[in-house]
């Protein structure tokens, strides 16, 4: 299980809201701590991998239960 | 060994900014990429309020850019009251429809400027292509919108740049203006062979069209919107009805918007708060919200018209729920010829 130092909640908020709001909660956690995110837009499982890969850190997993998607991102510099 | 060079590149993921990126990555510039949400994006809209079927799924493709280029996208919310005033009141006009492009220019540079400032960056590019666009990228607007942003020479276009005079990134000897391009006009065939040289693959079909305010109907809805309303009243809430579904002027202080599929029903549900909204019961149709104050015989007409946007699944007499916040009550729809319903719409 994940252990995340952060939670944020993106619940309604629609892309690229919830990747906005991620890029500003992971300036506020260590490098090397995890933010988890909790949305329910599907877009974010196309915008969260590609913000990862051009941003540098590392989405370490993506748990879809129905409609709601949580997403655990490793701040990684 | 020195540090190098950093520039903020406006990236909109689009084939001239991703292509204007890898030419200064190649001469060792490091790059932070920017983005800005305006609220306007055709495509970003169409990602959020669209159910049909798509060949491929619909990306953020300034997200995907930087991915694909290794660079960092910082994404910035210019939507709001500032960016709005932009739109209703721009000092140099619009273009055919509501676009008023210069003074979107001006506004987006200024903030990249900041952010430039911001992040210690040595200066600013995009993708701009001389002659590409008719509005903002001629000669004599390129100059008034790097005057009116107070860009100081820091605005480097590197597709056309030796077609334009040198930048303080030439001059300063920061990128060699002799491995720039001197691109103009409307035809990307350089492009797409400069993309081929750089390896970049799977770009966007380069479009232009890409933000409402060049679209005739949003023209036509928000100049609707000024008349009706005041565009001094303008939110973004309203943009966002704006550019979604079926629009109708009932009366002059009474509008329609009406889902036109499953994706538009569902966004609108989300602006339902604070309007009047109509379904039709046991059978499938469009979500129908109302602005304004509609007396009893103008919601009775609405039913009739969600009625026959219901399509052939609904009777003429099929029932309609008419919600107001908590309260709910059922209307059987008066007729409204087809006539009256072309005479409405916006």
């Amino acid at each position: 299980m994940i252990q995340a130092a952060r939670t944020l909640d993106t619940y309604g908020l629609l892309c690229p809201v919830p990747i906005m709001k991620t890029a500003s909660a992971i300036r506020e956690i260590a490098v090397g701590e995890v933010l988890e995110v909790l949305a329910d837009d599907p877009q974010i499982l196309e915008d969260m991998p590609a913000w990862c890969a051009s941003n540098g850190h590392a989405l370490l997993d993506t748990i879809e239960d129905g409609e709601e998607y949580k997403l655990f991102v490793k701040k990684v510099k | 060994m020195s540090k190098p060079v950093k520039a903020v590149g406006l990236l909109s993921g689009g084939l001239d900014s991703t292509i204007a990126a890898a030419m200064l990555m190649r001469q060792g510039i490091e790059i932070q990429g920017l983005t800005f949400y305006t609220g306007f994006c055709v495509v970003e809209h169409n990602r959020r309020s669209k159910t049909r079927k798509r060949k491929k799924p619909v990306r953020n493709e300034a997200l995907q850019a930087g991915a694909k280029l290794d660079l960092p996208v910082e994404m910035i919310d210019i939507s709001g009251p500032d960016y709005l005033k932009v739109l209703t009141d721009p000092k140099y006009g619009y273009g055919k429809t509501v676009n008023p492009c210069i003074d979107c220019r001006i506004f987006m540079f200024r903030r990249a400027r900041q952010y430039m400032d911001e992040i210690g960056a040595q200066f600013m590019f995009t993708g701009e292509v001389l002659g590409q666009r008719p509005m903002s990228q001629r000669r004599q607007p390129m100059n008034v919108i790097d005057r009116d942003a107070e860009l100081d020479g820091l605005l480097l276009r590197p597709l056309s740049a030796k077609r334009l005079p040198p930048t303080v990134a030439e001059e300063k000897g920061w990128v060699d203006r002799e491995q720039l391009g001197d691109i103009q006009g409307r035809s990307r065939q350089k492009q797409m062979e400069m993309a081929e040289e750089y390896g970049i693959e799977d770009y966007p079909s380069p479009a232009g069209g890409c933000c409402y305010l060049t679209d005739a109907n949003f023209g036509r809805r928000i100049l609707d919107f000024f008349e009706y309303e005041g565009k001094e009243n303008l939110t973004m809430d309203d943009v966002m009805l704006l550019k979604i579904g079926r629009h109708f002027r009932v009366k002059p202080d009474v509008k329609v918007v009406m889902g036109r599929e499953e994706g538009e029903n569902k966004f609108l549900e989300r602006y339902a708060p604070g309007r009047w909204r109509l379904e039709t019961k046991d059978v499938t149709g469009p979500t129908t919200l109302v602005e304004g104050h509609p007396t009893d015989d103008d919601l009775r007409q609405i039913a009739g018209m969600t009625v026959r946007y219901a399509g052939s699944k609904a009777d003429p007499d099929t029932p309609v729920a008419c919600r107001y916040e908590e309260t709910e009550r059922i209307l059987e729809p008066a007729p409204v010829e087809e006539s009256v319903v072309e005479e409405w719409r916006i």
